[in-house]
């Protein structure tokens, strides 16, 4: 018995010729909320299918909670929540009757459907929205629906596939929270293209691409491939460039385009004390120290494209 | 398991019109047969004198009410199951029934029973009909069964073939098109080789059909009606798990 919840082993996916998904592996931990980002065409929501029983996987297996999914799809099924990519509502129901299917059909006990549709509605803020028939609700409320159909039955692992798209910045929120305080008793897999959302939202990324995962690691590793080791400073009155160079630690400068000046230092020297203490000194009128930062979206850029090849275990 | 679907399927073809419509439409048609039946057996039975002549008030409505039902049912039993899978396909809903611990049988059952209940109730209508005219008829209760339970097993034969049909195809038209051609080939299979009992009039729907409507019950069209829907239900099912295996 492993305390793993998801287990993917070696999972490839072969169309054809063409490798979908090649040798994805990776574990998930009760209580991770996993962040699963990659470009377009990468393979994220094949993963996904392969990982709630939707698409057999060429090779590799698939085990929840130490359930191969081959072997007893439906113990494992039961206990994952999916929001495919385009959610799967039947428009002419209301919401009520809608979750009370979803709910039937994960085996939730007939005593118990009447609640878990209320707590469902009520985690996902559409309480006053039961009678209403999905079809003419927003688009959010739409995706809010697709959602509390996946947490209906309490599952250990939720899966969702782009939850906050078409969400606006109000309703994304309560959503994350939503996805947090599910992370904290259960698994999340989520996948998204909005960067910043990860950092929000997990505390575990994998970035795939083409098919084949280049990082696997925890939200740490990933913010210290943006810390970089560059300063900007904002001073009123700049000296000249070799003054600043003199200061111990500093290894470059430059002026950056707004006037500022770009500090480069040395690996493992902290000179940002001396440098403060230097303007203070020198009357240069220092408004502004801030180290530089990679955005995300650096970092993603690279990772795709230069294949670093990480797959360890955090 | 499959009660769950059942009853998934039965409300989504309540809570559309298209259900309601046909239902509706198939009613007032077979009221009028009925109607039109009562009246031309007075007619027909006030000319022939003689007993020979002379059949039974069940049978004389009956066999006109049973044998119209069929070519009604070629027309609604297409346009209720092109429904059925065609279109979770167009919704991309499937994937919600595929992550639910069900098995794609399952699915497919539910489907296929939540369709035979739901014109169930046709049949239901029809026996009610005949029963009404137990006032004034001693009516033939056997003659009855034989054909409701025939109609049943019509039902269950279109519907499946119905089923695969829509499982093909993503445009809901499209599978009730196809189904539709299908189920009058069948049909016509008797008429084309008529007066040629072989291979091809064995397979025909109508044939069969037509021992239920005189009263006969036979395990060969018994057993003919459940392979053609074992066949069609299996058929169904490889089409999904296709999916699941294929993508």
């Amino acid at each position: 018995m492993s305390d793993f919840t998801v287990e993917a082993i070696e999972l490839t996916r072969l169309y054809g010729d063409r490798a979908a998904v090649s040798d994805v592996s990776f574990n998930l931990a009760k209580g991770q909320v996993l962040g699963f980002l990659g470009p377009n065409g990468a393979g994220k929501s094949t993963t996904m299918k392969m990982l709630t029983g939707n698409l057999a996987p060429s090779l590799g297996s698939v085990k929840i909670c130490g359930i191969d999914m081959i072997e007893n799809p439906k113990e494992a099924k039961a206990l994952i929540g999916y929001l495919p990519e385009m959610r799967p509502l039947y428009k002419e129901f209301t919401v009520d009757e809608y979750l009370t299917i979803a709910a039937r059909l994960h085996n939730v006990n007939s005593k118990h459907i009447k609640q878990a549709v209320e707590v469902a509605k009520e985690r996902c803020g559409l309480g006053h929205m039961s009678k209403r028939l999905i079809e003419n609700l927003s688009n959010g409320y739409q995706q809010r629906v697709g959602i509390a159909q996946a947490i209906i039955h309490s599952p250990m692992v939720v899966i969702l596939d782009e939850p906050t798209v078409g969400l606006d910045p109000n309703q994304i929120r309560p959503i994350r929270d939503l996805i947090k305080q599910i992370g904290q008793d259960h698994s999340v897999i989520l996948s998204t293209h909005i960067l910043p959302e990860v950092e929000l939202m997990c505390n575990h990324v994998q970035i795939i691409d083409q098919g084949k995962l280049v990082f696997n690691g925890d939200i740490g590793r990933l913010k210290e491939f943006r810390a970089s080791n560059q300063l900007l400073v904002g001073l009123k009155n700049t000296p000249e460039l070799a003054e600043l160079r003199g200061i111990k630690g500093v290894a470059d400068v430059a002026l950056s385009d707004e006037g500022k000046v770009l500090i480069t230092i040395d690996p493992n020297t902290e000179p940002q004390e001396d440098i403060v203490k230097a303007a203070v000194k020198n009357k240069w009128g220092l408004y502004q120290i801030a180290p530089t930062q990679t955005s995300l979206e650096d970092v993603f850029a690279q990772l795709t494209h230069q294949d670093v090849a990480e797959a360890s275990e955090a | 398991m499959i009660f769950n679907v059942i009853r998934k399927e039965l409300k989504s073809m309540f809570a559309s019109p298209m259900g309601w419509v046909i239902l509706a439409l198939l009613m007032f048609g077979l009221g009028f047969i009925y109607l039109s039946g009562i009246d031309s057996y007075f007619a027909e039975m006030s000319g022939s004198i003689r007993p020979a002549e002379r059949i039974g008030a069940t049978q004389a409505i009956g066999q006109k009410l049973f044998s119209t039902t069929i070519i009604l049912l070629l027309f609604a039993v297409p346009l209720l199951s092109m429904r059925l899978i065609s279109e979770e396909r167009r919704n991309l809903t499937l994937p919600f029934l595929f992550s639910a611990p069900i098995s794609i049988l399952d699915i497919v059952l539910g489907k296929f029973f939540g369709m035979v209940i739901f014109l169930s109730a046709l049949v239901i209508y029809i026996i009610m009909m005949m029963f009404s005219l137990l006032p004034w008829v001693d009516v033939d209760v056997g003659y009855i069964w034989s054909n409701a339970f025939g109609l049943i097993l019509l039902i269950g034969a279109f519907s499946s073939a119905g089923l695969y049909f829509s499982s093909l195809t993503k445009q809901p038209v499209v599978a009730a098109v196809i189904c539709f051609l299908s189920l009058l080939a069948l049909f016509l299979l008797d008429w084309i080789f008529a007066g040629s009992p072989g291979m091809w009039s064995n397979l025909s729907i109508t044939s069969r059909y037509k021992s239920f409507t005189a009263g006969l019950i036979d395990t060969g069209d018994i057993a003919y009606f459940l392979l053609f829907m074992i066949t069609f239900v299996t058929l169904t099912i490889r089409r999904l798990d296709a999916d699941r295996l294929r993508g």
